[in-house]
């Protein structure tokens, strides 16, 4: 290979070179900077170079911390409830919804716009509703002669108040990306069902759900994600509590930074967090590639047949 | 994979009751089935135009036409995918326009395939009978049966993907053969066959119309599929039904050019020319061309002296030798295509391509004139301006 053309071929990596340098810099350099931080006892009136070196220490002391395991528990407990709410009822609008009725556009469009507004506004918007006296719901439960309810003031209560807000704000996501996965469906196969003798329920179960199981589980890997790093509808209506019981984990970051001023500890917190969501990331990328990989196995043996 | 379903009963929620369960009354015997009417328009284009049709109960009926003339559609309708504009449609002397397709108790080849994508080939194969909660140790026996007279044995643990276009045609045929329907429809199943696989698969087809006692009803674009397994043939153009019949009365009696063109391979030449009269004989003369029709043939056309027509003539029709009453006709050769056991003959008279059958044991040079005889009694007369058959 003469040296022109591999100074040819080196060409575009040399363009690329300075924005490629750039982009992992920008990008690694805070994720740098707060595994460092985690590994420290630093405070925020401290430059970082006074901060004291304390190892593993952050990491062990969480382990045995009580307060954070809660945490770490209500984070679960919530993703958990939220996601799977949100696929049941996402799908299921979704599998009702899809059909070619008048109105159904516009229907759609409003099923949509929870999920353009902002997280600070909702959570507002949902506290004030949540009122003990003049919300809505107590409003009108009193109205209609039944005991208010402890919305914000409960801890089971509050639990289940920031659960209907997130799955108010977040079911359109699931529910947008699935009507868009059953318009995508072959519509032949859906017919060969039916003359095959499938009701409307066995081609749901049968046709319908396994083939939009690969957008589901993007859907749902994408969701669960997200809902582990929620944090100001939380913040604002119930700011963790009562006690402890809607602080999750990362409003606890937030407070232990704020709050507590021990930010190696909230580095140390945020870490944990970002190993759970790697892990969440890791499973969706082989999940994607496992399916790319199929389709081109498929795709080859057609040619062979 | 770990997101398919499994079809296991514990899994199947839901109702079953009513899969099945086509009307008592056509359960035991075929129902004779009945088109009354019938149209079908998309927006403002009308693709049906009211369209009466009857399919004798066990018959083998073949729906043939060109291209876009509505042959899907009609299918369709019978078997309730899509919506009647008007009309109904009877099964026997029951109105089943508004049943679902699940409650007519028929199976149907796609022209698409239409394969669930998701499942194996055994699964496809096997997808109603699973439904109807049939014994697995019967599906087993029937999906292997049938895939073994497809062919496709060695597919089963393939998914529709992996599989070319004429082995998911099978497929998707395989699926309806399992099923134990009355009324099995056929949407140009043998289309993306290679020609052998095609013959076949046309053998098959014919030895069950001759064992199975089923409604069968056919589409394809094909007339030597339609000739071959059709008890009677239905020939559709633009919506409308030229003609129906035994592949015989539609070869030797179609009522329209239309159908004399479209039955028949190869197919029919024309002619156009003027019936005139001369010494109390009757011929048709036109460009290179002056054809006396035989007595019976000059009878039917006393009335219509002088009158502008298409002479039908089959590739068949042309002899080498002439007998004494035979027409002759002067024809320049073109080309020779040789098939083997005989050849056709691409000749030309005037400006008309001329087809000709020819037995290939007697060599034809190209570009001479050649004079050919013409069987009379077999030539056909038509209307020039309405394609009827006079
Ligand atoms: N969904 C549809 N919308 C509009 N026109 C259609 C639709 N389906 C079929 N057609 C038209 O109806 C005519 C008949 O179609 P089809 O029954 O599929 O023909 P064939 O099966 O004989 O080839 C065609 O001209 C086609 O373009
Ligand atoms: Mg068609």
């Amino acid at each position: 290979m003469t040296s022109v053309s591999r100074i040819n071929r080196l060409t575009p990596y040399m363009f690329l070179a300075p924005a490629v340098v750039l982009l992992v810099v920008a990008l690694l350099y805070p994720i740098g900077y707060m595994i460092y931080a985690s590994f420290l006892d630093w405070r925020p009136s401290q430059y970082i170079g006074e901060a004291e070196f304390v190892g593993l220490r952050n990491y062990i002391n969480l382990w045995n911390d009580e307060a954070f395991r809660e945490s770490f528990g209500v984070t679960l407990k919530f993703a958990a409830v939220v996601v799977t709410l949100e696929m049941f009822i996402g799908v299921g609008l979704a599998l009702l919804l899809d059909r070619n009725l008048r109105g159904m556009a516009a229907l759609r469009t409003i099923f949509i716009l929870p999920m353009m507004i902002a997280p600070i506004v909702v959570g507002l918007m949902w506290r004030y509703m949540y009122h003990p006296t003049v919300g809505i719901f107590n409003r009108t439960l009193k109205d209609w002669g039944f005991e208010p309810i402890p919305w914000l003031s409960d801890g089971t209560w509050s639990f289940v108040a920031v659960i209907i807000a997130d799955v108010w704000q977040w079911t359109p996501f699931i529910f947008i990306l699935s009507l868009a996965a059953l318009q995508s469906l072959p519509q032949s196969a859906l017919e060969a069902a039916e003359i095959d003798g499938a009701t409307d329920w066995q081609k749901v179960w049968h046709i319908k759900l396994p083939l939009m199981m690969p957008v589901l589980i993007v859907a749902l890997l994408l969701r669960l994600i997200d809902a582990f790093k929620v944090l100001e509808v939380i913040l604002v209506m119930t700011n963790g509590g009562p006690g402890l019981s809607t602080e999750i984990l990362s409003l606890r970051i937030y407070r232990t930074a704020q709050e507590f001023q021990e930010l190696g500890v909230a580095a140390a917190m945020s870490n944990y967090l970002l190993i759970l969501l790697i892990i969440l990331t890791t499973i969706m990328f082989l999940y994607n590639k496992g399916a790319e990989n199929r389709a081109e196995r498929l795709r080859a043996a057609a040619q062979e047949a | 994979m770990f997101f398919e379903f499994s079809f296991e009963p514990v899994v199947c929620v839901g109702s079953v009751k009513g899969v099945t369960a086509a009307p008592d009354d056509w359960e035991d015997t075929l129902p004779t089935i009945r088109l009354e009417q019938v149209e079908k328009s998309y927006g403002a284009v009308r693709v049906l135009p009211p369209l009466d049709l009857t399919m004798d109960d066990g018959e083998f009926t073949v729906l043939v036409g060109p291209s876009g003339c509505g042959k899907s559609t009609t299918l369709r309708i019978l078997a309730g995918l899509e919506d009647l504009s008007g009309g109904e449609v009877y099964f026997d002397e029951k109105p089943i326009g508004h049943l679902p397709p699940k409650q007519r108790d028929l199976a149907m080849v796609f022209q698409d395939y239409a394969l669930y994508p998701h499942m194996n080939i055994a699964r496809n194969m096997s997808f109603a009978l699973r439904l109807k909660r049939a014994p697995a140790s019967e599906i087993d026996e029937k999906v292997k049966r049938v895939a073994n007279m497809l062919n496709i044995g060695h597919l089963l643990d393939r998914k529709p993907a992996e599989l070319s276009g004429g082995q998911r045609q099978r497929v998707a045929m395989g699926r309806a053969l399992v099923r134990d329907a009355s009324t099995f429809l056929f949407d140009e199943p043998l289309s993306n066959l290679d020609a052998k696989l095609r013959a076949k698969m046309r053998t098959e087809l014919a030895e069950m119309r001759d064992t199975l006692d089923k409604n069968m009803i056919y589409v394809t674009h094909d007339q030597i599929e339609a000739m071959t397994l059709g008890d009677r043939i239905v020939v559709m153009s633009e919506g409308l039904i030229q003609q129906q019949g035994t592949p015989e009365e539609l070869f030797k009696t179609p009522v329209n050019r239309f159908v004399a063109g479209f039955i028949g391979s190869p197919t029919m030449n024309f002619l156009d020319g003027t019936i005139i009269t001369e010494k109390s004989k009757t011929f048709v003369q036109g460009e290179g061309f002056k054809i006396a029709l035989p007595a019976a043939t000059a009878r039917i056309l006393e009335s219509h002296a002088s009158r502008d027509v298409t002479l039908g003539i089959r590739p068949s029709s042309f002899t080498t030798k002439p007998a004494k009453s035979d027409a002759t006709i002067d024809l320049r050769l073109v080309v020779s295509e040789y098939l083997g056991a005989q050849s056709t003959l691409v000749t030309r008279c005037g400006d008309s391509d001329i087809l000709v059958e020819h037995e290939s044991a007697s060599p034809v040079k190209s570009g001479g004139m050649l004079t050919f005889g013409i069987r009379t009694n077999e030539i056909m007369v038509f209307d020039k301006t309405t394609g009827l058959r006079l």
